[in-house]
């Protein structure tokens, strides 16, 4: 037992692509929502808009600050937050590190890129003791702009969204409705709700009645 | 509505993204073996309801995830103070100045619990405030 405990290695952790070879249909998180009409074709002319970024890489990474830290760094050039509730966008704005909690990091990266960053961190990080966890099929990523985009907020979360509550680069695990997101502030103009894949349309619906008054629009791109 | 300060996320958090998770600092016993019937049950079974100061342990459910500890009163339902898991509380019972303002009781030292032995009439009675 100890013998195989010890040896969980870069060669036998079961690691698999979730993106085959042959390109095949699949579906967001926002699918059902939009079956049933509740996804707009085009961007409405009001003062919210949600839009869906499916098919993003989700990992979460978990172990110690200063081990993660060092490989994030060398394979994505973020540092790893170094505070509760950071966030941490590059450049690109297309590539994140959120701190979850004390040992526990979520990163997300374009799609597609997220198995080979699987492997290139299992590489760096060796034996350390960590954990890798792709769970990009479990949830999804929703950006609110606007100008009302604040308002709506603030009718769905318990948590301060204000700019001296929440300003841009920090990210937070909060109550949204009746379900749980992670809400975060990666630019001055957007908010990024990160929900989970059976709650999407939950969400969706909320938004959409929350933002009525300002007028309300949800995109999700459908590839 | 509480605010709540979880020790991971370092803020005030709304009270609706905790849970409570029952009685701090219960202590296995070591070699379960070797403890009678008796105190087994009470490690197992039976906590703490005092009247007063009580040390609890809750979860930031919706946030961080992570279980923390909470000394909190039991009548005011007044938190003095959370501290993450590992650490001892610095707000007791036995802290003179709350217990002297707060009417607190205890269970029985050396006690675990209040309900796996006759109950101390000391705890019935109230502490002159």
């Amino acid at each position: 037992m100890s013998e195989a405990g010890s040896e969980t290695n870069v060669s036998n952790v079961a690691v698999f692509d979730t993106h085959p070879a042959e390109p095949i249909d699949a579906e967001s998180p926002l699918a059902w929502s939009r079956q049933r009409g509740l996804v707009d074709a085009a961007g409405g002319s009001g003062q919210v808009s949600a839009i869906e970024r499916p098919f993003l890489g989700h990992l979460i990474l978990r172990g110690g600050a200063i081990t993660l830290d060092e490989a994030v760094r060398a394979e994505l050039g973020i540092n790893l937050p170094g505070q509760p509730l950071g966030l941490n966008v590059d450049a690109e704005g297309s590539r994140s590190v959120q701190w979850l909690s004390p040992d526990e990091w979520l990163v997300i990266v374009p799609g597609g890129e997220e198995f080979a960053l699987e492997n290139r961190l299992r590489e760096r990080l060796g034996d350390a003791h960590f954990a890798i966890v792709n769970v990009s099929g479990g949830q999804t990523l929703v950006e609110l702009s606007g100008d009302k985009a604040r308002d709506v907020l603030m009718k769905s979360v318990t948590y301060d969204v204000h700019s001296h509550g929440l300003p841009v680069g920090k990210a937070v695990g909060t109550v949204f409705a009746k379900t749980s997101i992670n809400l975060r502030r990666p630019s001055e103009a957007c908010f990024e709700l990160v929900v989970r894949r059976s709650f999407a349309d939950y969400c969706v619906r909320w938004l959409r009645d929350a933002g009525r008054e300002y007028g309300v629009s949800v995109e999700s791109p459908t590839s | 509505m509480f605010y709540i300060h979880c020790p991971y996320c370092g803020e005030r958090r709304e009270e609706e993204e905790f849970h409570p998770n029952g009685q701090a600092h219960l202590v296995r016993p070591a070699d379960p073996d070797s403890v009678s019937d008796e105190e087994w049950g009470d490690y197992l079974f039976f906590r703490d309801n005092p009247r007063g100061i009580h040390h609890e342990m809750w979860v930031h459910r919706l946030g961080c995830r992570k279980f923390f500890n909470i000394t909190r009163n039991t009548t005011t339902y007044e938190i003095l103070e959370t501290y993450p898991m590992g650490e001892q509380p610095t707000i007791t019972a036995e802290t003179a100045k709350v217990r002297h303002e707060q009417g607190v009781q205890t269970a029985d030292g050396g006690w675990q619990t209040v309900g796996a032995r006759p109950e101390n009439s000391t705890l019935n009675e109230e502490t002159p405030s």
